[in-house]
């Protein structure tokens, strides 16, 4: 059985408040506007000091309001971030407009089922 | 036999052991501690250096244009350049160049100028298309994608898993059975392009691995000539078969080169840190375990240059390449293990590059034909070739 290709979990809002209580664990994470439509497709990798609370505390400070997240705890993190990736431009053509403007070098294709 | 670097080999291991030491540990500190890539930037400028050491293009046939390295040479820098975090899978992050396939140096002229030219000179990657869900270990029996006849040429259909580099090559090797009645002598290989309409790269397969994620791939009506046969219809599995024991020598020689990483780093550590008043190193139970990473680093490494000696005078090798990519991946792993063990908690963390190695080992006990496998054929070997 395969995991879930998308990360389609609820939005959740984007505020430092809501960044602290993640959990301090290694994973994958995806920023949104208001609308839903993805900016954002990023890790919190193991110099993270707090993993994804630092990652998301610091997108939230940056970004400021009206903005979503949401997350996914996983030790697999780079596998996982270069999937999620994949699928988006799969699925849209296109990466997110943020991750566009300094993609990831080599990043390879997918044709999700 | 005697497997004291000649002084030409000791110049070299010289040589990529400061190469390693001076140039990638340095870079590889500030990267995250799962990555397998450098910056490009900095990948040009050391691709640069290696050339300048003469030792670009490492693995590629002197006759294509490579260095000239025997095998037993290549095993000894092949342990140098996996001392570092990602070296098990990513020996110096590539900068030493590739070779391709072996398979793709047994096409025909025609496919040497489409696929083996373009792969020298790297404008094209490869994947290697082999494992299926049906089954890895072994892959006579297991292989499933069907290919069959159809307008002058093949339609395949099926699914391959465990595939690394599919996502980003501009080709592969895929084998299929193309004769279902005759077993191992009805398997072809074939060149598939991957913008071949009916080629699909389905999903990412998650492992233990940092390094080189595996990929699922599933082939759906995928037609392709006859111009795309590689060696001869229903002659693919020896093709498969010779890449998949020779491989066993250098893949050895990466767990070698991690295991004495690891050794050196426990060695360090157990002459600094005291407890309980004392030298970790003054205490027997760390001693013993230091004792047997010698012992094991050191077993591994005769096995593995004794393979590469018997390689490297055109003598049969194949028992040789199983104990030693048996005792290497088996070895090393209890190497890591003991490792993490003597460094304690600061051994189980990121900081460390034990954490990876300790993970990634784990899966050479299974890649590239697991111990089982290996000990099935020394045990043919030793006991007759007609035990079944």
């Amino acid at each position: 059985m395969s995991l879930r290709l998308r990360l389609d979990k609820p939005w959740r809002p984007l505020s430092v408040e809501e960044a602290t209580r993640l959990p301090g664990q290694l994973g994958v994470y995806q920023v949104a506007d208001a609308a839903g439509t993805v900016l954002f497709i990023g890790h919190a990798g193991g110099r993270s000091p707090f993993g994804l609370r630092s990652e998301l505390q610091r997108e939230a400070s940056e970004r400021g309001p009206g903005h979503q997240f949401r997350v996914e705890v996983n030790q697999q993190y780079r596998s996982r971030w270069f999937e999620l990736l994949m699928v988006y431009k799969a699925d849209h053509g296109s990466l997110p407009a943020d991750n566009a403007k300094n993609p990831p070098p080599n990043l390879g294709r997918l044709s999700p089922a | 036999m005697d497997f004291e670097p000649s002084s030409e080999q000791q110049m070299l291991i010289d040589q990529v052991r400061r190469f390693v030491r001076e140039e990638i540990i340095p870079l590889e500190a500030k990267l995250d501690p799962d990555a397998s890539e450098l910056d490009p930037a900095d990948h040009a400028r050391l691709v640069e250096k290696t050339k300048a050491m003469g030792l670009f293009g490492i693995d590629i046939p002197k006759e294509y244009g490579g260095p000239d390295i025997d095998i037993v040479t290549r095993v000894l820098l092949a342990i140098e350049m996996a001392q570092h975090r990602a070296g098990l899978y990513v020996p110096c992050y590539g900068t030493f160049g590739g070779a391709g396939l072996a398979q793709i140096f047994e096409a025909n002229e025609d496919q040497k100028e489409r696929y083996l030219y373009p792969t020298l000179r790297g404008e094209k990657k490869a994947f290697f298309g082999l494992t299926e869900p049906s089954g890895g270990s072994d892959p006579a029996r297991a292989i499933q994608t069907k290919a069959e006849r159809k307008d002058n040429g093949w339609v395949l259909n099926g699914a391959k898993i465990f595939i690394s580099n599919a996502d980003r090559a501009q080709y592969g090797i895929v084998f299929a059975r193309t004769d279902a009645a005759k077993g191992r002598a009805g398997i072809t290989c074939f060149i598939i392009d991957s913008d071949t309409p009916g080629f699909h790269v389905r999903r990412v397969v998650h492992t233990l691995r940092s390094s080189h994620y595996a990929t699922e791939l599933e082939f759906k009506d995928c037609w392709v000539s006859d111009h795309q046969v590689l060696g001869e219809v229903n002659k693919g599995f020896a093709v498969a078969n010779d890449r998949l024991t020779r491989q066993r020598i250098p893949y050895a020689a990466g767990c070698i080169g991690v295991a004495i990483a690891a050794h050196e780093m426990a060695i360090g550590w157990a002459k600094m840190r005291s407890t309980f008043g004392e030298k970790l190193a003054n205490r027997q139970a760390v001693q013993w375990m230091l004792v047997d990473n010698e012992i094991d680093i050191r077993t591994a490494k005769h096995f593995t240059l004794e393979a590469a000696e018997k390689a490297r005078r055109g003598l049969p090798f194949r028992i040789e390449a199983s104990i030693a990519k048996l005792t290497a991946s088996e070895g090393g792993g209890r190497v890591v293990d003991r490792s993490m063990q003597i460094h304690g908690g600061m051994g189980m963390t990121k900081d460390l590059p034990l954490e990876r190695w300790y993970r990634e080992m784990r899966i050479r006990r299974v890649g590239e034909g697991p111990s089982e496998v290996q000990r099935m054929v020394i045990a043919r070997e030793i006991l007759g070739s007609n035990l079944r």
